[in-house]
């Protein structure tokens, strides 16, 4: 398959790692980025030696203000051992370290690299939840944090927008967040590896231990109906309907394309890559899509040759749960006012036919926002060798996926195809 | 003719003065609130400043529980939710402002597409003083 675009030189993964993502009271930045890359050294496959990598991108977004520590490209080569090599950070709010992937391809696809380390940090944790919502809002446009915005008013904001324009409703929201946590029960590196099911569960089993009323919740909806268990944030985004705080690094390592074979006789091609960046929620003429998504989609669409329908799995940037029913529209997986449908029909299920955020998405793995970009890779990257143990998709012949990022309220976008060949 | 420079300094200097101004492209006749400093309609390069009459109707909006530093000063929490909003101008530009004289803790009294009319709040004292854009529903 062969798009209209191409890049100078075919790119390659050749190996992806990641922390747990959670909350971690003693494990810094320096501490995770090591962890995700001691995973990643383990999964290439014909091994690699650190001192051949030629390059380190990272992404972050928080640290110069949660940690009061800037400059981290420098920080974590030397942590590596791969000091003189170049290190550079990238910036993208919550897309940072899909901007720091995107810039490792061009550096392979270039010709100038043949070995890139590509990968995200984030601290977040140690900081109060009023602390992080202000940190978070500098992502978002000036006017928005004045008039009082915080990201998930933001979100909240489009919700209304999306439900007044195409007839959805919090229901509809709600098959996201269970969705979400049934895939991260099956995942033990996510934040909350638990179903919804599960959590009734253990706070009924604890009311009945300290012999408190027991919750008379039916099913799941009706205990993300209770206000008690479910708080409202910024309505219409409630507590289960909003991504965590987390702590967490990921990274992959890209390399030439011809060279690949060197690492491991099982990579994974990046065929489509693209980017795009968005206006403020003010200038917006419609406020039920993202026009930064649709570009990068675009873009990634005429690289690879492939289109929508090609793409058989993908993790996409669950933010918010209203955000992951638009993403699906905006990558053109399903039409505009169709995304809440497919989630209800259950066609986004680990074992639907277009299965989206196996890992459990941001809201249930977490969010380290820098780690987030590339950790969608790792999960794209198990699923498509067959590695994803538990959750591992059911579907014949896998060969496509795909991951898309967004940064601020829709300031940049990512989206990136990857072929198993 | 006002002769400020098209930016945020003059556009909340303008709040502060209880205006709402934009900028509009003399050639094509584009407006902008807040203003640009470029046409991006079509890269003309001449602007003038308009005030906008202040009136408009709610796009979309949220009621915010758990709000930055700033509003929990003026006294906003988990049970004194504020709001916050799009709204677009009878001429035609949006932007997003504090929606007063509703209630935060009762979301479904808001209704999309109600009329409102441009307010401002003043905050802080004479030389740190912040105003902030807001709207409140016409028929209150």
């Amino acid at each position: 398959m062969q798009g209209r675009r191409k890049l100078g030189r075919g790119v390659a993964l050749v190996g992806a790692g990641m922390s747990k993502f959670d909350v971690f009271r003693d494990k810094d930045s320096k501490h995770l980025f090591a962890e995700a890359f001691k995973e990643m050294l383990l999964t290439v496959d014909k091994g690699i030696d650190p001192r051949d990598i030629d390059a380190l991108y990272l992404g972050n977004f928080t640290n110069d203000f949660f940690v009061h520590q800037g400059h981290w490209g420098p920080i974590m080569s030397d942590l590596l051992g791969i000091t003189p090599k170049p290190a550079t950070r990238t910036e993208g709010a919550c897309a940072s370290s899909a901007l720091a992937f995107r810039e490792g391809v061009f550096a392979i696809a270039s010709g100038f690299y043949d070995v890139v380390l590509v990968g995200g940090v984030e601290e977040m944790s140690k900081r109060s939840t009023e602390e992080v919502t202000d940190g978070l809002a500098m992502a978002a446009s000036p006017y928005e944090a004045t008039a009082g915005f915080t990201f998930p008013g933001v979100f909240g904001a489009t919700a209304t927008a999306y439900f007044v324009k195409y007839g959805a409703n919090r229901e509809h929201l709600m098959n996201v967040t269970i969705k979400s946590h049934n895939n991260a029960r099956l995942n033990p590196k996510a934040q909350f590896n638990v179903s919804i099911r599960d959590i009734m569960n253990s706070r009924i089993e604890r009311a009945k231990s300290k012999r408190q009323t027991i919750p008379a919740w039916r099913d799941e909806k009706e205990f993300l109906r209770d206000p008690k268990a479910n708080p409202v944030v910024a309505w219409p985004m409630y507590l289960y309907d909003c991504c965590p705080i987390s702590d967490g690094a990921s990274c992959v390592l890209l390399v030439g394309e011809e060279i690949a074979k060197k690492f491991t006789d099982d990579p994974l091609y990046v065929v489509g890559i693209g980017q795009g960046s968005g206006k403020g929620l003010h200038a917006k003429e419609d406020l039920t899509y993202f026009e930064a998504t649709r570009h990068a989609a675009q873009e990634a669409y005429e690289l690879s040759g492939f289109k929508p329908e090609d793409v058989q799995i993908a993790e996409v940037h669950d933010c918010f749960s209203i955000a992951e029913i638009i993403h699906l529209e905006d990558l053109g997986f399903f039409k505009p006012g169709e995304g809440y449908k497919a989630v209800e029909e259950g066609l986004t299920r680990l074992d639907g036919p277009k299965p989206i955020n196996t890992s459990g998405g941001l809201k249930c793995k977490g969010h380290p926002v820098g780690a987030t970009g590339t950790g969608q890779l790792v999960e794209i990257w198990k699923q498509l060798r067959g590695e994803a143990g538990k959750r591992q998709v059911p579907i014949k012949d896998l060969r496509i996926g795909a991951t898309h990022s967004l940064g601020g309220t829709g300031g940049t976008c990512t989206f990136t195809i990857l072929e198993r060949r | 003719m006002e002769k400020r420079p098209f930016n945020d300094v003059s556009y909340e200097q303008f709040l502060n003065e209880e205006k709402l101004m934009g900028s509009k492209c003399q050639k094509c006749g584009a407006l902008f609130v807040p203003p640009r400093p470029i046409c991006i309609k079509c890269y003309a390069n001449e602007m003038e400043w308009i005030e906008t009459k202040g009136n408009g109707k709610l796009v979309a909006f949220t009621c915010i529980a758990i709000g930055p530093p700033f509003m929990i000063k003026e006294g906003y929490d988990r049970t004194h939710p504020y709001v916050s909003g799009v709204v677009e101008l009878e001429e035609g530009a949006r932007v997003v402002a504090r929606i007063e004289g509703v209630d935060g803790s009762k979301p479904e009294s808001i209704k999309i597409g109600i009329p409102l009319r441009v307010e401002f709040l003043h905050r802080g004292k004479a030389n740190n003083l912040t105003t902030f854009l807001a709207f409140k529903p016409l028929d209150l």
